[in-house]
């Protein structure tokens, strides 16, 4: 690439316009790497690690939800908080009700504080690797099934997953576009 | 054969003068033209941008809601930020140097004079399309000139696929112009010429140009990433659709970090040139501030998180970008240092253009201390989205910036026109626009600490005196640009006949050339001393 040539400039304005769209895998990967940005992996799917000899230390999780763009609908944890030992497995609900009269599609999209621990919290099942359709009117509890992994750091006593709703029944796109569902499970 | 040879003799005795009428601008390919052309742009825009900070400071002159809608005044904010540094600062620079650069290198026009017909002409339209937003059901884009999503997509105007389109023709002019740059100063320099030896203001311009040849395709990137988010559905931007509103700050400021670097260091070589002329001495440390540029352009693309540090950066990163920045207090200082060397025991004299780069020095350093106070990333947090953070960028950007363009203009204008401008006049330009500008972005430092947030048109009535005091300040350093429009028509039309080197001691191929100017200029090389 000859860069005092018309052609070699041109070259580099095509590369630095892909670059400018590279950046969003580039960015999702370095996230996943680092860990960074609170996102939590897709779904857990290697073993439990439990270190069942010694008693596991304990810590608090807490739940909670945001609802984006003023969403009239009910999103709620069933369960506020809890305490679990390192390695062990748990599951809890939130329930979720469409308010509209008219059926719906919505999509939980997680995050972790503190952002160190998200690399940490396993999630074996999650309502926010799939779109939820739901009827008008009908009520549902969506399940988390997930274990916090024993090497934790220790500075970490308690970790706040919160999810955030999004109605997409309208962006048509994501619904016909598997990929984009399973991003989304991120 | 003779024949031939005296038709060509007889070519290069014949000056070929422009044509005639105003047609002559719409086709010209003469870089001279273009450069007066984007000039005359540039001035437009900086008027019309202008006239939004009156707007701005007018609604700031006392607290309480007074004159504007607080959605026209964040319109104001927008386009008052879009058009100065889209319209007014960087085709300024390009006008300085679409004259300078063939005359400085020995060349005899831009080595692609069709393309830089093409890369003005294309402004015009960019703008008027940025403009006409404003009579748009919706008004016109106000979500700030860094356009952060989910406010430039979900939650914007209609009038925002206008503002898209605009900045995409704005982003295809400054490559072209850039890669114009570039071409000329590889393959047109006189014969003798090397890197080494070009002035200061080329190889600011060589660097400039390469920062835009390499980030504005990724601001056409970004902005393109929002018309699909706005029109197809795609989700780059939301959180809903498995997106992220913060890639939008990384990507934005991946190029507007760079960015904040083309509008300044093409001011660093124009200020490079002056400061030697009237200090009668050599510029101090060429190689060094050749190094220093070309390290600067580099370490801007790894800074560009210290704008964000709040979105909830882990330790480590803000650290990084912390750092970084800091490190480029190195080259930058070497760079002041520098010029106050070039200045140290020289015979100084101060003329208005030796009066604008004396003050860059000191109030770009100014700018350039707080930006320091900013990359802390824990005070940061304190500072973010305060007037502080406007204060900083106004510091470098109107003394550093305009005052650039400004002081190129009243040095080289006597080649340029062939006429002196008005000395006193040019004087008083200076010092009202000096003081008009400290009076106005001074105070915004302590409003800024005191915690008076940007972007807002009421603010708490603890601000109420130090605003008034700036928006005093803004309305005197906005008249007084009228002095300098009348003082350069005053020049062209009854100015004194200037010397072939109006200043003494001015170095530069430039000079060497006959005043006034011929419209072709170095149609054979000069021969370059090697010394």
């Amino acid at each position: 690439m000859n860069l005092s040539t018309p052609k070699g400039l041109i070259i580099l304005v095509v590369l630095m316009f892909g670059f400018g769209f590279a950046l969003v895998p580039l960015y999702d990967v370095f996230c996943e790497i680092t860990g960074l940005n609170g996102k939590t992996a897709g779904q857990y799917e290697g073993e439990l690690t439990t270190k069942s000899n010694e008693k596991a230390r304990e810590i608090t999780m807490q739940f909670i939800v945001n609802k984006n763009d003023n969403l009239p609908w009910e999103f709620a944890p069933n369960q506020n908080q809890m305490t679990l030992a390192l390695g062990e497995q748990k599951q809890t609900t939130y329930r979720v009700t469409n308010t509209y009269n008219t059926a719906a599609i919505a999509q939980a999209v997680p995050s972790v504080s503190p952002s160190a621990a998200a690399e940490y919290l396993h999630k074996i099942e999650c309502f926010c690797f799939e779109q939820q359709p739901l009827d008008a009117g009908e009520h549902k509890d969506m399940p988390l099934v997930f274990f916090v992994d024993p090497e934790l750091p220790e500075s970490i006593s308690k970790i706040t997953l919160s999810y955030t709703l999004f109605d997409i029944t309208n962006s048509t796109a994501p619904a016909s576009d598997p990929h984009k569902v399973k991003k989304v499970g991120n | 054969m003779s024949e031939q040879t005296l038709t060509i003799d007889d070519h290069n005795h014949h000056d070929h003068g422009p044509a005639k009428g105003l047609l002559r601008w719409v086709f010209t390919t003469n870089h001279k033209d273009i450069g007066t052309l984007y000039l005359i742009f540039s001035l437009t825009m900086f008027f019309i941008g202008g006239m939004m900070a009156f707007v701005i400071r007018a609604e700031l002159f006392q607290p309480g809601m007074q004159l504007v809608d607080p959605g026209f005044f964040n319109q104001m904010t927008t386009m008052h930020g879009l058009i100065m540094v889209f319209g007014a600062v960087m085709p300024g620079f390009v006008g300085l140097a679409n004259w300078q650069i063939p005359l400085m290198v020995g060349a005899p026009d831009m080595a692609l004079p069709r393309m830089n017909n093409w890369s003005f002409w294309i402004l015009p339209f960019a703008f008027t399309m940025l403009l006409s937003t404003l009579f748009m059901g919706g008004g016109a884009p106000g979500f700030g000139w860094t356009f952060y999503a989910p406010l430039s997509t979900t939650y914007a105007p209609p009038s925002v696929t206008f503002f898209i389109f605009a900045i995409h023709m704005m982003g295809i002019s400054s490559i072209m112009g850039a890669m114009n740059i570039i071409v000329t100063l590889f393959n047109m320099r006189a014969p003798g010429m090397g890197l080494m030896q070009m002035p200061m203001f080329a190889w600011s311009w060589l660097i400039t140009a390469f920062l835009l040849v390499a980030v504005m395709p990724v601001l056409a990137a970004v902005v393109t990433m929002m018309l699909m988010d706005i029109h197809f559905a795609t989700s780059f931007f939301s959180a809903a659709g498995g997106g992220d509103p913060v890639l939008f700050q990384h990507i934005f400021w991946f190029f507007g970090h760079p960015e904040v670097y083309i509008m300044i260091l093409p001011a660093f070589g124009v200020v490079s040139e002056i400061l030697p002329t009237f200090s009668r001495k050599k510029l101090f440390g060429y190689h060094s501030m050749v190094y220093a540029l070309i390290a600067i352009a580099l370490l801007s693309f790894v800074v560009w998180a210290h704008h964000m540090f709040t979105v909830g950066m882990p330790i480590g990163g803000q650290l990084f970008f912390m750092y970084a920045t800091m490190l480029i207090a190195v080259p930058t200082g070497v760079k002041v240092f520098n010029w106050v060397a070039t200045m140290f025991k020289g015979s100084l004299t101060f003329e208005t253009p030796m009066l604008f780069a004396i003050a860059f020095v000191v109030l770009f350093t100014v700018g350039g201390f707080s930006g320091i106070m900013l990359a802390i990333a824990p005070v940061d947090f304190q500072y973010q989205d305060t007037y502080f953070v406007v204060a900083h960028f106004h510091y470098v950007l109107v003394p550093g910036a305009i005052f650039g363009i400004v002081a190129g203009v009243y040095y080289w204008l006597p080649k340029w026109c062939g006429k002196m401008y008005d000395e006193s006049l040019g004087k008083m330009h200076f010092w009202l626009s000096f003081i008009g500008l400290n009076l106005t972005f001074f105070p915004m430092h302590f409003v800024g600490l005191a915690g008076m947030p940007r972007r807002v048109p009421d603010y708490a009535l603890q601000f109420a005196d130090f605003n008034m005091m700036a928006s005093m300040g803004a309305f005197l350093f906005g008249t007084s640009q009228l002095i300098f429009v009348y003082l350069v028509i005053k020049a062209i039309r009854s100015g004194k006949e200037a010397a072939k080197v109006p200043w003494e001691s001015a170095e530069g191929l430039e000079w060497t050339l006959p005043t006034p100017l011929p419209y072709h200029t170095f149609t054979t090389p000069p021969v370059i001393e090697q010394k």
